[in-house]
């Protein structure tokens, strides 16, 4: 209704402006905007300057060289690939070599990291100084090497190909990697997919109204068997009404290799198995110090209501510890997807290595780094994003 | 190491690029000359029991000091991979790259480089195991093949298979030892494909038997190899590529390591020029009139320095063949000295 500049008619221009600045938020935002202006006036200043020496010294810049021919072929990729595609579809290859690598060994440090992590901790002596010995010693030994060790151990002890160790009926394993049966694509796996998709949500609807059910009666529903039917009958009825499609794709020697089947390289495995056995160490510190944050208290009143041990675990200790551990293991996850780009040392394919090999074909060296690091950028926000959110569900809920 | 070479081109590039003289100042003001070689590929460039440097382009790097600073042996030497050379070399980490390095458009031009004369002809090759009985490339089908990352050999050899409509397997390492490693030690490739003198060399210093692998007959591209510098101080280039000239020159003109001295006396005008006796040439380039005879004194011409390190009497045991001089059937050159 009143209005203070209304009241005070022979403040100054310069006056309300400095009321203005007294106050918290317009000074904030204020300050904010000066920094940044300064910082991207910097970062534009120091691009124009680069633009200018790179052109004097004849070095291409843009980012035009993506749609060029790459003329490279890459040695595995999970999309259609070949030296006839772009630079663009080379990196997004690099790239998705980067994904499945990362998001596999996280998957796998993950169960590892948790179960060692635990076992530290366990009562039985020779349990808890095996996963001891097993963190101590390799958490201390560079991933570089450990990934050479890897990569060493599969193709130098590994036979070549036509002396494949052949365990089981069409499964070889060669220092080319290890080759396995593959079903022939059929359009019946497309609906059993699909089947699985709806199957899945309902029996996470099932476990949610379950869980309702039990905050307001207290009763626990047995959802297992309906959780087993939606999830595997739909799924066999689709397969076996879509035609019970079980054609093999099965390997076979054909001149210096294997053709047909599905193919892990010693290089994805390698890289697979050193950044795994590697991070999973630093998760089961993470997952011991979680715990033994949990007071004590807490799994002596667990116990003295008469439950078992793994069950005082599973759902009184690591609920709480989870907590403690989620912001630490985030960080771990991020480590991990940068630790990737070792597998350069290793050939495996990954975005820096196709990167590499960009830059040093186009010459534009800048113009790929700043994809690598948009690309991190992006990996690192998405996981922390997740992380995050995953957090937030995890956080104590006071009732 | 590739990202902080990446990323120091990056600040090089906001702070300095390269101008006419720049170099020569650079290095007359250090006192020596900063060489970027391979990491240890006989012949050319590689370190010997003594720690010592030997090679062709390693003699190349001692010339062009004995030419700039009168004193050959003011050259530090920097091993560089396939790979990160190019930046090395555009950050002004080295200020020469002499590194089997091969002359292409695209190097010239969009990589910012130029190039020196060519001082070694070579083709891309194939190397086989003896015992896969194999005597074409054509019968590589299907094959996995190691090759260097950062080279010319990575994209021929995909032009090659993508010609002749066949699949091969391709496995490109960076680290040079990792990738002999993957061809003579664990077999995670039946075929080797680099520059043919290269697949020599590495047969020579690997293999425990050389006749236990075969380098196929076919030569798949053109690998002119030449010392690089960085596009845009065109004296330095100048210099180079005239220090390469002179060394060819003084093999057509019969001067040698030993006889140099003796050859100022010589009566042919050219020889006089080139040696300094009727001064001009050194001037032109911004050296001291004794340039190419200090560089012809520290090395030898061309064909001893060709001689001394990949020659017949050598582990590699190379013919002349293409890199015989012009007048000799083959394609060494040089625009005249005068
Ligand atoms: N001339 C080719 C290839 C040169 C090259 O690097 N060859 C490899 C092997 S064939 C080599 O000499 N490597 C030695 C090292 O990395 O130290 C190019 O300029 O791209």
């Amino acid at each position: 209704m009143s209005h203070p500049a209304e009241n005070k008619p022979a403040a100054g221009l310069f006056e309300s402006l400095a009321a203005l600045l007294r106050d918290r938020t317009v000074r904030r935002w204020v300050f904010q905007l000066a920094v940044t202006l300064s910082l991207v006036s910097f970062i534009g200043l120091l691009v124009a300057i680069a633009a200018g020496n790179l052109a004097r010294q004849g070095i291409a810049t843009g980012y035009g060289f993506l749609t060029g021919e790459a003329r490279f072929e890459i040695s595995e990729s999970v999309i259609a690939y070949s030296a006839a595609n772009s630079y663009g579809r080379a990196l997004l290859v690099g790239f998705l070599n980067t994904l499945k690598v990362s998001l596999v060994a996280i998957v796998l440090a993950t169960v590892i990291g948790t179960a060692v992590g635990i076992a530290r901790l366990s009562s039985n002596r020779l349990l808890a100084g095996v996963a001891g010995a097993y963190v101590e010693g390799l958490r201390n030994i560079p991933l570089l090497l450990q990934l050479s060790f890897w990569y060493g151990l599969l193709t130098v002890t590994l036979p070549v190909p036509r002396a494949a160790l052949n365990p089981v009926e069409g499964v070889y394993l060669s220092n080319r990697g290890v080759v396995l049966p593959m079903l022939e694509p059929h359009a019946a796996f497309g609906y059993a997919g699909i089947c699985l998709a709806f199957g899945a949500a309902i029996a996470v609807l099932l476990n949610r109204l379950a869980a309702r059910r039990q905050e307001r009666t207290g009763r626990r529903t047995v959802i297992a068997p309906a959780v087993l039917f939606v999830l595997f009958v739909p799924v066999l009825a689709a397969w076996y009404f879509g035609g019970a499609p079980a054609a093999l794709d099965m390997p076979r020697l054909q001149g210096f290799n294997f053709v047909g089947g599905v193919r892990l390289s010693p290089e994805f495995a390698a890289l697979l198995f050193g950044l795994t056995a590697y991070s999973a160490t630093f998760i089961a510190e993470t997952v011991r110090g979680g715990i033994e944050a949990v007071s004590a208290g807490q799994s002596e009143a667990g116990r003295s209501l008469g439950l078992r041990p793994g069950l005082v675990m599973r759902l009184i200790i690591l609920p709480q510890a989870i907590r403690m551990i989620i912001p630490p293991i985030t960080s771990q996850y991020l480590n991990m997807t940068k630790n990737s780009s070792l597998g350069v040392a290793i050939a495996y394919p990954d975005l820096v290595a196709v990167g590499n090999v960009t830059m040093n074909q186009t010459g534009q060296a800048i113009e790929v780094v700043s994809i690598f690091m948009i690309v991190y950028l992006t990996i690192s926000l998405a996981i922390s994003g997740f992380m995050n959110w995953y957090n937030h569900r995890m956080a104590l809920v006071t009732r | 190491m590739k990202l902080f070479l990446a990323t120091l081109l990056a600040s090089t590039a906001v702070f300095s690029a390269a101008l006419a003289g720049e170099t020569l100042d650079k290095v007359k003001a250090r006192g020596s000359l900063v060489c970027g070689v391979s990491e240890g590929i006989a012949g050319f460039s590689a370190p010997d029991s003594t720690g010592t440097w030997a090679g062709m382009d390693v003699d190349f790097c001692h010339a062009l000091s004995a030419a700039i600073l009168g004193d050959a042996t003011k050259v530090t030497f920097k091993p560089l991979t396939a790979q990160n050379r190019f930046t090395a070399l555009q950050s002004g980490e080295v200020d020469i790259l002499s590194r089997v390095t091969t002359y292409t458009l695209t190097r010239d031009t969009a990589l910012g480089l130029d190039f020196g004369a060519v001082l070694f002809y070579d083709g891309q090759g194939f190397m086989v195991p003896a015992k896969l009985n194999i005597t074409s490339a054509r019968e590589l089908d299907g094959a996995t093949i190691c090759m260097q990352t950062g080279t010319t050999n990575e994209l021929n050899v995909a032009d090659f298979f993508r010609s002749i409509g066949k699949p091969f397997s391709p496995l490109a390492i960076e680290d040079v030892n990792e990738l002999n490693n993957a061809f003579f030690n664990s077999g995670r490739c039946d075929v080797y494909t680099g520059d043919t003198s290269g697949l020599a060399a590495w047969r020579s210093s690997l293999a425990q038997n050389k006749d236990d692998y075969v380098i196929l007959p076919e030569l798949i591209s053109k690998e002119p190899l030449a010392a690089a510098m960085r596009h845009g101080d065109q004296q330095f280039g100048d210099i180079v590529r005239w220090v390469g000239f002179a060394l060819i020159e003084a093999e057509e003109k019969g001067i040698t390591q030993a006889n140099a001295d003796e050859m100022k006396s010589s009566a042919d005008p050219t020889v006089q020029a080139l040696l300094g006796v009727s001064p001009g040439l050194g001037k032109a380039l911004g050296l001291d009139e004794a340039w190419a005879l200090n560089a012809i004194k520290a090395v030898g011409n061309y064909g001893e320095i060709f001689e001394r390190n990949v020659g017949a009497k050598t582990p590699l045991g190379l013919q002349r063949g293409t890199n015989a001089l012009w007048n000799k059937g083959g394609l060494i050159y040089a625009p005249p000295a005068r």
